[in-house]
């Protein structure tokens, strides 16, 4: 076991990224004043600031928007540049089984931990926010990686997490594990467009009324 | 639809993720059987001391061990002989066609349901699976309603460092108390009037890897609990409590110095591979014995006659051997210990080194059987690596021990050193897919437990017949993650048939009867005084055979797959019962209960390969069927 393994080890980015995230958390639980929720930039509680117009930053993880369309700014520039990666996802499958994902999410099929190949997404399946689940944990039993390890190899996780139910990686599984041959994020997968009809349905209700013999 | 082949068979299936996701490129399917010249046939390998002397006398526990029947369940082995044996006569091969439901019960929680219902005093105590939910269920009025229920609210996380499922094998009634584990290390003593907590002790710490699912053994004052955790390479240990305030009064770790394991001058084992100072430190690399896992999961039996107590212990970690050379002692054996100190007496290890995940924590039940010509007291042990022993429980002496499952990793045990003679084809390396290794990880059975007839001398083991193919990897110990480094895929054994029902004469050393089962079985058994044995099946039959012959009586199909122990007890109206839960899960079941990805054979540590078509048959379920005759 070497010292890096240690919880402990101060100093990296992902203590920044820690306290952002409680900071956050302060703002929403009335350490301040009411504020917009999400709010871009992480400000300390003494320093109140109302931004004319909110800048809203943060990763959409429902289909649900109610009212107006979307203003979220979805991709987090750190994620940037771990799409269309191929080094990314490379080193992110290695780091997946030194680190021991593999020990709960075998290769991408589950097991002590849930699948990651099915494109089902608990937390949210972004980059950022796959990222944000390594750094944080989740509550049932996903461990907090952050401060553990570097942050760009979290990012490179990610990036591999992510890759395990893409199409093409699926594609390049022969007979024996999956998720071997990763294939890199493209960018288009996490941009946001919002609510869609799923694609093997229809809303064309005129071929619904159709007879045996054509339209009634 | 997409068509898969199972077995050679082309077989359609709805594929629900199909319509939601992309086509996936390559779907798993149930690898082949291995073929039956893969293993070594019983006599090719089987070993005793002596030839069978079956006039001697009859194989029954002793009156100390098993109590007269009073027709409650008040812990999973029924008695400390662990017969799981009731003495009630009304269900008979002749009746048990007229069994019908009389009682189902929600558990309100789908994951694998391995407990054994408990019935003290008319009423019901059900342990689930986690969040390790209890209810108390009044059986003397009409639909049996909730006396109380009591939710330990465990801590979530500790679903993420259990290793197969997050199941619970049940609690224990003694002296006015449901005495059970929870998922996140604790055990907690119920007042069953209030269902209030008396006590709970914090024991297992999941930053280090440590679960519980063992059900505690209660006797003579003290609750016996040990940890799980032998995949995240935990140090594996048994600890006795107190039962009026769960108060620790001793721990044995299974592995370490002698002083940690309890080993002194009242230690006598039988074998020379034994005996020595700190075996649980030299047979590891340095400090390898602090992350070995040799855990205590299974099951501990009191000795009333002896006052010993017994208990296996679990696998070596991690998975992957070549990181541990040595025999890496305390694990894969078992431990006689005196119960008020801990102190060790005598140890036997079923598995030295071992390679394959050959835990040895299955149940072992005590018998007075005739051995050699004369009465022995015996402990019989049907362990994961494939062998039934028996064992002389005084001396911890193998008097035999034959396969009773497909085994090709071992030929046989060399009674003079007590050690497994080796098949080295069947050693697993680094880089190296070794095929076709039998027994399969799981073992030639795993946890759940057999039941005994003193009427018939049978013991009915329920169990695999499974193989795999095992590659070792490099592992990287980090406390709190997965520690196995092993690439695993099982597969169906000889025949194709996952699972057998053996009724196991442990005098003549063979089996009397076979029933064989398409998945494995993974519920336990019991056997009655009117000779039927129930067992469970993984895609929900609850079944009736009789006990002499193995010949179907009677079925039941449930909601779920059934991976948990029945009982039989006698209720509130004279009547004989018979209970069980459904809700598959647990090792095998973890493909149906788990958050798991069929595509990945090697998902759920190997097993998911085997048990890909388990979704076909069964669903996710949790809920208490009880069974009896119509009136």
């Amino acid at each position: 076991m070497s010292s890096r393994f240690r919880a402990n080890s101060v100093g990296s980015p992902i203590k920044c990224v820690g306290l952002t995230v409680l900071l956050l958390a302060g703002c929403e639980t009335g350490v301040r004043p009411p504020a917009p929720v999400a709010q871009s930039t992480p400000v300390a509680p003494s320093t109140p600031v109302a931004p004319a117009e909110p800048v809203y930053r943060g990763v959409v993880d429902t289909a649900l928007s109610p009212g107006a369309g979307r203003t979220l700014a979805t991709i987090d520039p750190r994620a940037a540049k771990y799409y269309d990666n191929p080094e990314a996802v490379k080193v992110g499958k290695f780091l997946f089984g030194s680190m021991n994902c593999a020990g709960c999410h075998t290769n991408g099929g589950g097991g002590m931990a849930p699948s990651l190949m099915d494109n089902q997404w608990i937390y949210g399946g972004r980059l950022e926010q796959i990222h944000q689940t390594l750094v944080e944990g989740r509550p049932n039993g996903m461990p907090a990686w952050g401060g553990v390890l570097p942050d760009d190899e979290l990012w490179q996780l990610a990036a591999y997490v992510r890759s395990m139910s893409l199409p093409e990686t699926l594609a390049a599984q022969g007979s024996g594990n999956p998720s071997q041959s990763p294939a890199p994020v493209p960018r288009a997968v996490d941009e946001d467009t919002g609510w869609a009809a799923p694609a093997a349905t229809t809303n064309d209700y005129s071929e619904t009324l159709k007879g045996p013999d054509g339209p009634q | 639809m997409r068509t898969l082949s199972v077995n050679g068979r082309p077989v359609t299936v709805f594929l629900l993720s199909a319509m939601l996701a992309p086509l996936p490129t390559f779907a798993q399917s149930v690898p082949a059987a291995v073929p039956q010249s893969e293993i070594f046939t019983r006599e090719q390998i089987g070993h005793a001391l002596a030839q069978p002397t079956p006039g001697v006398g009859r194989t029954a526990p002793s009156s100390a061990n098993a109590p007269q029947d009073d027709g409650q369940w008040s812990m999973p082995s029924k008695n400390y002989a662990a017969t799981r044996f009731s003495s009630l006569t009304e269900i008979s091969p002749t009746t048990a066609k007229k069994l019908q439901p009389v009682l189902t019960f929600s558990l309100a929680v789908n994951k694998g349901q391995e407990a054994a219902p408990i019935v003290v005093g008319n009423t019901m105590y059900i342990v689930t699976a986690y969040p390790n939910i209890v209810y108390a269920l009044d059986l003397t009025r009409p639909g049996a309603p909730l006396k109380w229920r009591f939710s330990p609210q465990p801590v979530p996380a500790s679903q993420g460092v259990a290793c197969c499922d997050v199941v619970n094998r049940g609690g224990t009634v003694s002296d006015g108390k449901f005495i059970f584990t929870t998922l996140d290390g604790q055990v907690i003593a119920i007042d069953v009037n209030t269902g209030r907590s008396v006590w709970r002790t914090q024991l297992g710490n999941i930053n280090k890897g440590e679960s519980i699912t063992m059900a505690p053994l209660v006797a003579k004052g003290r609750v016996y609990v040990g940890n799980s955790g032998g995949e995240l390479g935990v140090r594996g240990w048994l600890t006795a409590l107190d039962e009026k305030d769960g108060k620790v009064v001793w721990r044995a770790y299974n592995a370490g110095p002698d002083a940690d394991v309890l080993i002194s001058s009242q230690f006598k084992p039988f074998y020379s591979g034994d005996k020595g100072t700190d075996l649980g430190v030299t047979t590891w690399p340095t400090d390898a014995w602090k992350i070995g896992g040799s855990t205590a999961w299974g099951w501990v039996n009191y000795d009333a006659e002896l006052n010993s107590i017994y208990y296996g212990s679990g696998n070596p970690g991690p998975w992957n051997a070549e990181q541990r050379p040595g025999d890496n002692k305390w694990t894969a054996g078992m431990f006689s210990r005196d119960p008020a100190t801990g102190q060790a007496r005598w140890f036997y290890q079923f598995s030295p080194h071992d390679e394959h995940d050959y835990d040895g924590v299955n149940e072992q039940i005590l018998l007075d059987m005739p051995f050699a010509g004369k009465m022995q007291k015996v402990m019989v042990h049907p362990d994961r690596n494939g062998y039934l022993y028996v064992i002389n429980r005084s001396t911890g002496q193998v008097l035999s021990a034959d396969p009773y499952g497909p085994v090709n990793s071992t030929k046989g045990v060399d009674l003079a050193t007590g050690r497994p003679i080796i098949n080295p084809e069947k050693e697993t390396k680094v880089g190296v897919q070794v095929r076709n290794i039998c027994p399969t990880a799981s073992g030639a059975k795993d946890w759940n437990p057999s039941s005994f007839s003193p009427r018939t001398g049978l013991l009915y083991i329920p169990h695999e017949n499974m193989c795999m193919d095992w590659m070792n990897v490099a592992v990287s110990y980090i406390a709190g993650t997965p520690y196995v480094g092993a690439d695993v895929h099982m597969k169906p054994g000889p025949g194709g048939n996952r699972g057998v029902l053996t009724a196991w004469d442990p005098v003549r050393r063979r089996p009397a009867w076979e029933v064989k089962e398409n998945f494995p079985v993974w519920s336990g058994t019991v056997v009655t005084a009117g000779d039927v044995v129930f067992y469970g099946t993984m895609d929900g039959w609850f079944k009736a055979a009789n006990a002499r012959t193995g010949a179907a009586l009677w079925r039941f199909k449930v909601d779920s797959g059934i991976v948990g122990q029945p009982v039989s007890y006698r209720g509130p109206d004279g009547h004989q019962y018979v209970a069980v839960l459904s809700g598959v899960g647990g090792w095998a079941g973890a493909v149906v209960s788990g958050p798991v990805d069929r595509r990945d054979g090697a998902a759920a540590i190997g097993m998911v390969s085997a048990m890909s078509d388990l979704p076909k048959y069964s669903t996710a379920g949790g809920t208490l069927y009880v069974f009896s005759l119509p009136r």
